[in-house]
C-alpha cells in the first residue's frame, strides 16, 4: 500500500491542516534562511570594501566543500536513524553548528580564515538537511506529504528573500557595520536553534500501529498538544501489520542496503540521472544574461526572479503532487525545466523572454525540490528516513556537481549555446528513460499489491 | 515542558537575542557616528575646490579616509607634501582614476533596500559627464594617459545561495563617443598563438599603454595571465603567467604587478613586482608585506600602493628596481592619482 499513498488523497481531500512539526521546522529554516542569507548578501561587500581583499580566492574551497558536504550528508541522515530516531538532535547539532560559526565571522579578517568558517557552516548544513526532511516525512500523514514539503520549501525560500533585506537595513543603521550584521545573524540564528529545540518533538515515529488516519475524521482525533505532536499512525508500513520497531538501531550495512529496495534505486538513480543534465543555477544565469543581451547590472536578480516563483508555487505544486503523483510531477518539472532551456536557446530575446524563463526556473523547482523529498519517503522504511532522504538528496546534489563540471568544460570546448543544447538533448532522453523506470516502478507495486 | 512554559521561554530569548542584536547595531551606528568626527592626530582636511587640470605643480589625487565629515571624499595633497593639508572635493567614491582632465569614480548608490553601484565619467570641474550601471562591487578604475578612455572592474557575485564564488567583470568605454564594451569576456582570447575559449574566464584590473592598447589580468582554469588587449580587434594576447593586477610604467617599458608567491603564507601570497616587457625578466620589490592593490607608477622608478592601516588604509611607496626599502607616503588614504 504505501506506493498507493498518492492515490488515497480524495479520502479526506485538501482540508488536512500541515503538521504542527512541518510548521515548526518550516519556522526553523525561515529563520535560519534569514540568518545566512544576511551573511551571503554583505559577504562580497564585506570582503572587498571591509577587509580591502579581492574575493577571487574565496572560491577556492568550493570543490572540497562540495564533496564533503555530500558524505557529512549521507553521515548526518545515518546518525539521525540510529539510537532510536536521534532526528532532532543531529538536526539540532547541524542548526548549532552554523549557529556557531556566525560570532567567527567577527574574527575572520582573512580569505583562508573565512573560507574555513563558510566551511564549518555548510557541514553544519549539510549534517542536518536528512534529518529535517526525515522528520517532516515521519510527521506528516503520508497522503499529505507533497503540501508538507511545499509549505517547508516555501518557508525556507521566505527566509531566503529576507534576509538580504535584513542585512541591508542593518547596513544602511549603521553604516560600514558588518560586524553588526554579523553580531544581528548570530542572533537570528540562535533563535532558529530554539525553536527547534523548544517546538520540534522529539519522537516522530513511535509506531502505534497502521491505524488509517484517513479514515479518522479530524474531529475523532485527540486534541493534540505541542507536547505531544505525535501522530498516530505508521507513517511508512511497508507491510500493513507492520510488528513493533525492532530495538536495534539501523546499522551502516541496513543504510547501504536501503539500495536493496528497488523502488529507492530507481528513484535514486531517476534523480541523479536527471541530475546529471541539469545546468547549475549560476551557468544558467550567465547564459541567459548573455543570450538574453540583459543589462549587466541586472544579473545580481536573476536568484531572486527564480526564488520569488519557487515561493509562490512551491505549496500548489506540492498539494497538486498529493493529487496526481508526485513522480509524474517530478518528471513533469524536468519538463518545464527542459522548456525554459528551450527559451534560452530560442531567438525570443528581452526582458519578458527572461523573465519567462526565470518562472519557469522557479516552476523547475517548486515541481522537483520538495516534490522528490516527499516522493523519497514513501519508498523509505520510517525507521531509515533520514538515510533514505540523504541517499537522494547527495545522489542528485553529487550529479548536478558532475554536471557543472562537465558544462564547464563543453562550454570552453564548444561555447556556451551549443554546451546548453547538448545538456538540454541529454534532459530529453534522461527524462524519458526515467519516465519508463518510475512507470516500471508504479507497475511493479500495483503488482505486489495484487 | 508546558505549551505556556515554552512560549514564555521564546518570548525571553526573543527579547535578549533582540537586546543583544540592537545593542550591536547601536554599537555599530554609534562608532559610525565617531567617523564622523575629525581624529585628534588625524590629517588637517579642509573643503575646497579640486581641478583635475594641470596647474604647474603636481599634486596628488585620493579617496580620503580620514574621519571626519570629508571622509571616502576625493581630496587633493601637494605631491611633495604628501601629509600635508588636504582639500576634499564633495564628490564621493569607492574608488577613482583621473588623467589629463577625465576622472573615472566609482560610487555606491544607497536604495532603500540595496546598494547598486554606478561608474561615472567626470570633467575636470568633477561634474558628472555620463554614468554606467555597474553590476557589482567596484574594485578597480584606470583612465587612459589622453583621458580618453576609461576602464572599470566590478565583483559580481551571482549565485544567491551559499555562493563563494566570485568573478568579475571589466567595462571598458570610449569618452569621446561613449561606446563601451561593458564585458572584455567577450573579447578574443589568443593563448599560445590560438584562440582560446573557457567559461570560466575573468578579467580585470585595466591599464592603459594608449586609447587602444591596455594591459589586464586574464585568469582561467586557476590561473592567471598578463594579457595585452586591443580595443580596435577586440582580442586579448596572453604574454606571461602569474601577474594580477598589472599597471604599466609611464615610459611603457614595465608592468608592475602582485605576484602570488610560492612558500609565502596562504593568506597573504602577493608581493609587488616589476616585469621589463621587452626581456620579461621579474623583479621583486624591497616590499616584502602581502599586497592587494592595483600598484600605481609615481614615475618612471617608483611605485605607489595601498596596505591596511589604523583608518582603512595608508599609502606606501617604493623604488620599482628592488632597491631601497618600502616607506610610508602618507595615512588614511587609498584609490591615488598623479595629476
Amino acid at each position: 500500500m504505501y506506493l498507493a499513498d498518492s492515490r488515497r488523497t480524495d479520502a479526506r481531500g485538501t482540508q488536512a491542516a500541515v503538521p504542527a512539526t512541518v510548521l515548526a521546522l518550516g519556522a526553523v529554516s525561515l529563520i535560519t534562511d534569514v540568518s545566512s542569507e544576511m551573511v551571503t548578501a554583505v559577504l562580497p561587500l564585506y570582503v572587498v570594501a571591509g577587509l580591502g581583499l579581492s574575493p577571487l580566492g574565496f572560491g577556492l574551497l568550493d570543490g572540497i566543500n562540495n564533496g564533503v558536504g555530500a558524505l557529512v550528508r549521507l553521515a548526518g541522515g545515518h546518525l539521525a536513524d540510529r539510537g532510536g530516531h536521534r532526528h532532532k538532535l543531529v538536526a539540532g547539532l547541524g542548526y548549532g553548528l552554523s549557529a556557531l560559526c556566525k560570532p567567527f565571522l567577527l574574527l575572520a579578517h582573512t580569505l583562508p580564515v573565512l573560507s574555513a568558517v563558510l566551511a564549518v557552516d555548510r557541514t553544519g548544513k549539510g549534517l542536518r538537511t536528512a534529518p529535517r526532511d526525515a522528520m517532516i516525512s515521519l510527521a506528516t500523514e503520508p497522503a499529505h506529504r507533497g503540501r508538507a514539503f511545499g509549505v517547508h520549501r516555501a518557508m525556507d525560500t521566505t527566509g531566503a528573500l529576507l534576509g538580504p533585506l535584513a542585512a541591508f537595513a542593518v547596513l544602511r543603521a549603521t553604516v560600514d557595520g558588518y560586524d553588526a550584521v554579523f553580531a544581528v545573524s548570530a542572533c537570528v540564528a540562535t533563535l532558529g536553534v530554539l525553536v527547534l529545540v523548544l517546538f520540534v518533538p522529539r519522537h516522530l515515529d513511535a509506531p502505534t500501529g497502521a491505524v488509517r488516519p484517513s479514515r479518522t475524521p479530524a474531529a475523532q482525533r485527540p486534541p493534540q498538544s505541542l507536547d505531544a505532536v505525535r501522530p498516530p499512525w505508521t507513517p511508512d508500513a511497508v507491510r500493513p501489520p507492520r510488528p513493533p520497531a525492532p530495538p536495534r538501531p539501523p546499522s551502516l550495512r541496513d543504510a547501504v542496503g536501503l539500495l536493496r529496495r528497488p523502488e529507492l534505486r530507481r528513484l535514486t538513480a531517476c534523480a541523479a540521472l536527471l541530475g546529471l543534465t541539469t545546468v547549475s543555477d549560476s551557468f544558467l544565469y550567465l547564459l541567459l544574461q548573455r543570450e538574453g543581451d540583459l543589462p549587466a547590472h541586472l544579473f545580481p536578480l536573476l536568484p531572486l526572479g527564480t526564488a520569488a516563483f519557487f515561493l509562490l508555487l512551491a505549496v500548489p505544486l506540492g498539494a497538486l503532487a498529493d493529487r496526481m503523483s508526485r513522480r509524474r510531477l517530478f518528471l513533469a518539472g524536468h519538463g518545464v525545466l527542459l522548456l525554459g532551456y528551450g527559451l534560452v536557446l530560442s531567438p525570443w530575446h528581452g526582458l519578458p523572454a527572461v523573465v519567462a524563463v526565470l518562472v519557469l526556473h522557479g516552476t523547475f523547482y517548486a515541481a522537483t525540490d520538495g516534490v522528490l523529498a516527499a516522493a523519497t519517503a514513501s519508498v523509505v522504511p520510517a525507521r531509515q528516513q533520514g538515510a533514505g532522504q540523504a541517499l537522494v538528496g547527495t545522489g542528485q546534489a553529487l550529479a548536478r556537481f558532475v554536471c557543472s563540471l562537465a558544462f564547464g568544460a563543453a562550454w570552453s570546448l564548444w561555447g556556451g549555446r551549443t554546451a546548453l543544447a547538448v545538456t538540454a538533448a541529454g534532459l530529453a532522453v534522461s527524462a524519458v528513460v526515467a519516465a519508463v523506470v518510475l512507470r516500471t516502478g508504479d507497475e511493479t507495486t500495483q503488482e505486489v499489491r495484487a | 515542558m508546558t505549551r505556556t512554559t515554552r512560549l514564555v521561554t521564546l518570548l525571553v530569548a526573543v527579547l535578549l537575542l533582540g537586546a543583544v542584536g540592537a545593542g550591536a547595531v547601536l554599537h555599530a551606528a554609534h562608532r559610525s557616528g565617531m567617523k564622523d568626527e575629525q581624529q585628534a592626530d588625524g590629517p588637517t582636511v579642509r573643503a575646497g575646490t579640486v581641478s583635475l587640470r594641470s596647474t604647474g605643480t603636481r599634486r596628488l589625487l585620493v579617496r580620503n579616509l580620514a574621519w571626519g565629515p570629508h571622509r571616502d571624499e576625493i581630496a587633493t595633497v601637494a605631491a611633495d607634501d604628501p601629509e600635508g593639508p588636504r582639500t576634499s572635493s564633495g564628490v564621493k567614491c569607492l574608488r577613482f582614476h583621473a588623467a589629463a582632465g577625465t576622472g573615472i569614480c566609482l560610487q555606491a548608490v544607497h536604495g532603500a533596500l540595496e546598494d547598486t553601484y554606478r561608474a561615472v565619467v567626470l570633467d575636470s570641474h568633477l561634474r558628472v559627464r555620463h554614468r554606467f550601471p555597474a553590476a557589482g562591487i567596484p574594485t578597480r578604475a584606470r583612465v587612459s594617459p589622453s583621458g580618453h578612455m576609461a576602464a572599470w572592474t566590478v565583483f559580481v557575485s551571482g549565485d544567491s545561495y551559499a555562493g563563494t564564488n566570485f568573478s568579475t567583470r571589466t567595462a571598458i568605454v570610449d569618452t569621446r563617443t561613449w561606446a563601451i564594451d561593458d564585458n572584455l569576456e567577450t573579447f578574443r582570447v589568443v593563448k599560445d598563438g590560438r584562440t582560446y575559449h573557457a567559461a570560466d574566464t575573468n578579467i580585470w584590473g585595466v591599464t592603459f599603454a594608449d586609447d587602444n592598447r591596455f594591459y589586464a589580468t586574464l585568469a582561467t582554469g586557476g590561473r592567471t595571465y598578463l594579457v595585452r588587449g586591443d580595443v580596435g580587434a577586440r582580442t586579448l594576447t596572453t604574454l606571461h603567467g602569474n601577474v594580477e593586477c598589472p599597471s604599466l610604467s609611464p615610459d611603457g617599458t614595465r608592468v608592475a604587478y602582485k605576484k602570488r608567491v610560492k612558500g609565502a603564507s596562504p593568506d597573504a601570497p602577493w608581493r609587488l613586482y616589476v616585469l621589463n616587457l621587452r626581456t620579461m625578466k621579474e623583479t621583486a620589490t624591497a616590499e616584502s608585506r602581502n599586497l592587494d592593490d592595483q600598484a600605481l607608477w609615481a614615475d618612471d622608478h617608483t611605485l605607489v600602493y595601498a596596505l591596511p592601516g589604523d583608518y582603512g588604509s595608508d599609502l606606501w611607496t617604493v623604488p620599482a628596481d628592488g632597491t631601497g626599502t618600502a616607506r610610508r607616503l602618507m595615512r588614511s588614504a587609498v584609490a591615488p592619482a598623479y595629476l
